[in-house]
């Protein structure tokens, strides 16, 4: 393969591309350099530049500058990335997007939004609010995280449960290819079957394929009225269960989201709005609709979970009550830093009804290797977040932390899940990916690689296994406890 | 513990950056971040620098290392949202410490100056000592009465400071007295701080303060002795001097023996609240700043803790309120000076989007970065209601900052601290009826 690895951008290629974009936004100092070498996980690599392109020709100029010069490109949203997409591994030029921040239109009649790569999730959503139409994917990053990171990550949130995630709102793209080729996928209609789908195979690419200029989203109308009640547990298992039940119910909800003992405590020690620290868990359950539709579904999910033995369901009597219950929840995957300083995040995702299972097995492998693990997330999609909170400075510790993520990877296939629901796969989960694909499917996966970035400059070490930086562990111990699991599971 | 990387007394720590897990969810909440989009600029970036510095990636020397740190306004927006915890401010503050010293250390050093020195000087010798202050601010006040100061201003200070001039309102005369006492037994020993600036460009404020504290049965305490809060000096880096500044203070005020210490400028309280930071490394000290900053308390907080009245009426004014940063965000004073607003009859509150937004003034923060200074106050003079006749607020920086953006912006608007606006309408009633005090609820 041809990746360049480290070494500065040569003199030439830095004034190619200052004549691009102009010098105030090319960046080679060292400070801007390590400004641009992490993400939200543990790992750092530094880059050789940044570049800083504000319109598509740019973008467009830019890649095919350092195609020539064989120089790897990473594609940069607002790096809150949870599995490394963001980190220039084989360093070379970190693409930020941040300045391509128009929202060009937002279609009222036709239900759809033109909107660029570097809009904040939530500045979009509230541009879209304000005229009553709905863009429903929200990660809980959305005040920083980016629509092109997003399409990249494909990222869910907690209304992925009624809702859907990026991909399902996701018409149209521009890209651009490494070598600099401009391409427009899908069109402004709900409905298109010319040719392949290259819109959805672009969205969750992780900036592996194609770089992401603008995209053209469908919206929704916003449901007329909305409630968010919050169910207390004493038990972790009827919480579980209670999701489970709410599914096979055929109840619709917005949203159900799993939040642990472990991340009631610091979410109220950051924001001290009085949840009940004795609690196993809690639910925090949406439901909208119009008026009389919302009254009652919350009641519906009230009695069940009553049936479930919830110790106690309250609904947010004002706006500004269920937004509190909202921005703690969003707050948890960040305030778990203050168990230990270092969290590793995992978003392996189960089929629904394993969900009681799952949040068994993965209580069981804290205790196992004597980890801090937290476990919150999205309930209602099967997606939970196991965090583990460590100190990377502890080298035993750290040890124990790498097996049980494997595990927590064996558990998950086992049960007939997947490595990550939203978050990508990256450089973290890279190594486990042939676990859950086999070879073929890698292969093919690879192949389409190929046919949009054949020298592997974009985006290098991310995603397929051979491209990752080595992984801490070695797979050999769950590899064969894996495939016994596998085999149990079948019989 | 100093290192090789971060070589001077009182550096940033580990175990401070550490738990910041680079999740980006500060970055929306910082006004220099809004204002550029760039990481740099963010205090995500800023944490990660001065983490990059101690892990021997970045030179502390590195100039935008100096640049990102002094470019930070000190608002603590950051780290109201910071859901992991991180001391984002202390942080910030300590790596300016660094670099002042380094900068002091290495005298060859040629990177641009991160604090100029009329501001320097300023510090050193000027707001510390109340008896120059106020000489200067005579003379302001003298200058300003004759008209001189805004001509002579122009081509004397720079541009920050010539700001400053011209919004400088007419200074009245200064407090005086060491102690004020009181007619009838006070519900609780408050003493009142009275901070550099606003006694001398704002000293009837002060005055209002200890009058609306006398009023509801708070009769205050002025303890001898006490300087200016430091504020200005760990902005710049400065930490010796406002460890001395700190120290001075903790003596003076405990020399009486206090329930409260009741400031009105939220830089000024916010900064006492953090004396047990600045002195962590004072075994002598430690402690004492430990008690001292638990009686700290913002004068809105303290009326509505131990009870106030509402004036029964003031002449009707549409209002606005200016959250100073620090008063919402270090101090937490919430909604109390709101609510304060609101249960004055005759007073029309209007509500400010993102009121608690740093205005730009910052401090010095002014003087040093003008431009993103006037960029901020540019937005913040547009979130100011239509209608409005009047602007509140809690901080003698914020104070200027808005009597300069509505000289520029909002013509005609008038800018007023909380406890004048409360010791108006008490006057008031005190005219129109025999006897007001004693009353209380
Ligand atoms: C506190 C917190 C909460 C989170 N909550 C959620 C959640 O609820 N749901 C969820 O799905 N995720 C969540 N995440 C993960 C993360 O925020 C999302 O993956 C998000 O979409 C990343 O956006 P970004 O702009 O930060 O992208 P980055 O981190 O900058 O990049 C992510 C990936 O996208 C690629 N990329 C970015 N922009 C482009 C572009 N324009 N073109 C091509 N490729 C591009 C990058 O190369 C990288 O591979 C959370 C993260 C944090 C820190
Ligand atoms: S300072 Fe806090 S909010 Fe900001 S990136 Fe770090 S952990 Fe997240
Ligand atoms: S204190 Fe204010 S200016 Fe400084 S980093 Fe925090 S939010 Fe930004």
């Amino acid at each position: 393969m041809t990746v360049k690895k480290d070494g500065p951008i040569g003199a030439d290629v830095a004034e190619k591309l200052v004549g691009v974009v102009g010098s105030e936004h090319v960046l080679l100092d060292i400070e801007e350099r390590s400004l641009h070498s992490y993400d939200a996980t543990i790992h750092r690599f530094l880059p050789d530049a940044v570049v800083r392109p504000a319109s598509l020709q740019q973008v467009s100029d830019v890649l095919a500058i350092c195609y020539q010069a064989r120089i790897p490109v990473v594609p940069r949203g607002a790096s809150t990335g949870l599995s490394g997409g963001s980190l220039p591994v084989h360093a070379g030029v970190v693409l930020d997007l941040g300045r391509l921040d128009a929202i060009r239109e937002i279609n009222q009649e036709d239900l759809y939004a033109v909107v660029e790569a570097g809009v904040k999730v939530e500045r979009f959503a509230q541009a879209v609010g304000a005229v009553g139409l709905l863009f429903p994917p929200d990660p809980s990053s959305a005040r920083a995280s980016t629509m092109g990171g997003g399409v990249a990550e494909n990222a869910g949130g907690p209304h992925a449960f009624k809702y859907g995630v990026f991909r399902d709102y996701v018409l149209g793209l521009t890209v651009v290819k490494m070598d600099g080729t401009i391409i427009r996928t899908g069109g402004k209609t709900v409905k298109n079957v010319s040719g392949y789908d290259m819109t959805r195979l672009l969205v969750g690419s992780e900036g592996t394929l194609a770089v992401v200029v603008d995209a053209t989203v469908r919206l929704i109308p916003k449901p007329a009225a909305k409630r968010t009640l919050l169910t207390v547990y004493d038990r972790l298992d009827d919480a579980a269960s209670t999701v489970s039940r709410i599914i096979a119910e055929g109840m619709q909800p917005a949203a159900i989201e799993f939040i642990d003992d472990a991340s009631i405590r610091v979410v109220e020690s950051f924001l001290h709005l009085g949840l009940p620290l004795d609690a196993e868990a809690l639910l925090l359950i949406e439901v909208d609709g119009s008026e009389a539709e919302v009254i009652r579904q919350a009641e519906e999910v009230s009695r069940l979970c009553r049936a479930m033995k919830a110790r106690s369901v309250e609904m947010a009597t004002t706006d500004q009550e269920a937004a509190k219950l909202w921005t703690a929840r969003k707050s948890i995957s960040s305030a778990v830093a203050r168990i230990k300083p270092t969290k590793v995040s995992e978003d392996a995702t189960v089929p629904r009804s394993q969900i009681p299972e799952m949040v068994r097995r993965l209580k069981q492998i804290g205790e196992k290797y004597r980890v801090d693990l937290v476990v919150f997330g999205h309930a209602g999609d099967g997606n939970l977040h196991p965090n583990i909170m460590c100190n990377e400075d502890d080298s035993e510790e750290m040890e124990r932390v790498w097996q049980a993520v494997a595990e927590i990877f064996a558990v998950t296939l086992a049960l007939g899940g997947t490595l990550t629901g939203e978050h990508g796969v990256g450089t973290m989960k890279a190594p486990f990916m042939r676990w859950e694909h086999g070879d073929q499917a890698l292969d093919m996966m690879r192949a389409i690689k190929a046919a949009w970035d054949p020298d592997h400059l974009l985006n290098p070490g991310k995603m397929f296994p051979e491209d990752a930086p080595p992984w801490p562990i070695s797979l050999q111990p769950w590899e064969s406890s894996l495939a016994k699991e596998r085999r149990s599971s079948n019989e | 513990m100093s290192s090789a990387e971060f070589p001077f007394i009182d550096p940033p720590g580990r175990e401070q950056y550490q738990p910041c897990i680079k999740c980006g969810l500060c970055l929306d909440s910082c006004p220099t971040f809004q204002e550029t989009g760039e990481e740099l600029e963010s205090p995500r970036g800023r944490v990660q620098l001065i983490a990059a510095v101690d892990r021997g990636v970045v030179p502390l020397s590195a100039p935008k290392v100096a640049a990102t740190l002094f470019s930070c306004l000190d608002c603590r927006a950051c780290e109201v949202a910071c859901p992991s915890g991180v001391p984002i401010g202390s942080l910030i503050e300590r790596g300016r410490g660094q670099v002042v010293a380094m900068q002091r250390a290495h005298r060859s050093w040629r990177g641009r100056a991160a604090v100029g020195t009329t501001t320097r000087l300023a510090l050193k010798h000027l707001l510390p000592n109340p008896k120059r202050l106020k000489q200067v601010g005579r003379l302001l006040a003298a200058a300003q009465r004759l008209g001189l100061i805004k001509s002579r201003a122009r081509f004397l200070a720079p541009v920050g400071m010539r700001r400053m001039a011209e919004a400088m309102p007419l200074v009245p005369r200064t407090l005086e007295s060491d102690t004020v006492s009181s007619d009838t037994p006070p519900k609780a020993r408050v003493g009142v701080f009275l901070g550099c600036i606003m006694d001398v460009l704002f000293a009837d404020a002060n005055q209002a303060t200890i009058r609306v504290l006398q009023h509801n049965h708070l009769g205050p305490v002025v303890p001898g002795g006490q300087t200016c809060c430091g504020a200005l000096a760990i902005h710049a880096g400065e930490r010796d001097q406002a460890r001395v500044q700190a120290r001075q203070n903790i003596d003076a005020f405990f020399a009486s023996d206090l329930d409260y210490v009741v400031t009105n400028a939220g830089g000024c309280g916010a900064a006492l609240m953090e004396y047990p930071e600045w002195l962590a490394e004072d075994p002598q000290y430690r402690d004492k700043a430990e008690r001292f900053s638990q009686k700290v308390v913002d004068v809105a907080v303290v009326l509505e803790k131990e009870g106030w009245r509402a004036p029964s009426r003031t002449s009707p004014e549409k209002i606005t309120y200016q959250a100073s940063c620090h008063l919402s965000n270090v101090m937490k004073a919430g909604a109390a000076p709101v609510r304060i607003l609101k249960s004055i009859p005759g007073i029309e509150f209007q509500e400010m989007a993102d009121s608690a937004r740093c205005c730009g003034s910052a401090g010095i923060y002014n003087l040093t970065h003008p431009e993103m200074s006037e960029a901020l106050l540019k937005r913040k003079m547009a979130d100011v209601p239509d209608g409005t006749e009047t602007i509140v607020t809690g901080n003698p920086g914020c104070w200027l900052q808005m009597l300069h953006g509505v000289d520029a912006y909002r013509p005609g608007i008038r800018v007023r601290h909380l406890v004048q606006v409360l010791d108006d309408a008490y006057g008031r009633e005190a005219l129109s009826t025999p006897v007001a005090t004693g009353a209380s609820e």
